[in-house]
């Protein structure tokens, strides 16, 4: 029983913190925006979401026999999802890729999809309070 | 919890923003400063960024303040106390517009790390009324 209310929440729960991880690196673009050489970072979400849901996310490690060797994602990775880079629309001449108007945007689409996800969990716990009530 | 990490995020990008502005404080204060502790006119600072790791992000460190190193403009004035042999003075190497600028840019900077904080701290609330 337990089992399938903590089932009905998963997606959710992904859903939300992948969410949250994507606001945390569009947070450090906009910390970044004066940084040289920094490259704006951010994951695609809807693959992001699609492999963490499959539970297919974390690949595994490239093998390395010397510390010289590349690692296979250097970029690091969010919830098992690679984190790219933003490609430059107009780059400054400091090596920084940080376009404030994209990364803003970007920041505020995601603060508001966190949001309607946090209604949409409680929704369905209102839901469930519902059918236990009646 | 990613979100919290954001607090540290921005702050650090927050600190960072108000050294800058700090620096620009004190180059545009000593504009006209033609000698200094070391008997050489002022030299403009400016600070240097770096990203650094912080938790699963990127934040902001201030790793230098370095001096311009261009010479100062030489003004002839021969009745001035720091002229040399031949009337002229060196003025300190500040640029009053490159600072002006740095004012604005170091500012807006700042308010979008408040912006961001302040999101993140009303995500953080609505989560925590999730089921109430």
């Amino acid at each position: 029983m337990i089992n399938k209310l903590d089932e009905s929440l998963r997606f959710q729960q992904t859903a939300l913190s992948l969410r949250g991880a994507r606001q945390e690196l569009l947070a450090s673009n906009i910390a970044n925006a004066d940084t040289p050489n920094y490259k704006a970072r951010d994951i695609d979400f809807a693959s992001a979401l699609q492999n963490a849901v499959a539970g297919s996310a974390a690949k595994l490690p490239v093998a390395q026999s010397s510390n010289k060797h590349l690692e296979g994602n250097a970029g690091g990775s969010v919830m098992g999802a690679p984190v790219l880079y933003r490609r430059p629309v107009q780059p400054s001449a400091d090596g920084n890729t940080v376009d404030m108007d994209v990364e803003r945007a970007q920041f505020a689409d995601n603060a508001l999809r966190y949001e309607a996800n946090v209604q949409f969990v409680s929704a369905k716990l209102k839901g469930m309070l519902t059918a236990i009530q009646g | 919890m990613s979100l919290f990490n954001i607090f540290n995020v921005s702050g650090s990008g927050m600190a960072a923003q108000s050294q800058r502005l700090n620096a620009v404080a004190s180059n545009l204060a000593n504009a006209d400063s033609t000698t200094s502790a070391d008997g050489q006119p002022y030299r403009a600072k400016q600070v240097v960024f770096s990203a650094t790791p912080m938790g699963s992000a990127q934040g902001v460190k201030v790793v230098a303040v370095a001096e311009d190193k261009s010479p100062g403009k030489m003004i002839y004035d021969p009745k001035h106390p720091m002229a040399d042999e031949k009337g002229y003075v060196e003025m300190p190497n500040v640029n009053v517009v490159d600072e002006m600028v740095n004012m604005i840019s170091a500012s807006r900077a700042y308010q979008n790390n408040v912006d961001v904080l302040n999101t993140s701290k009303t995500l953080l609330l609505k989560t925590l009324a999730i089921g109430q």
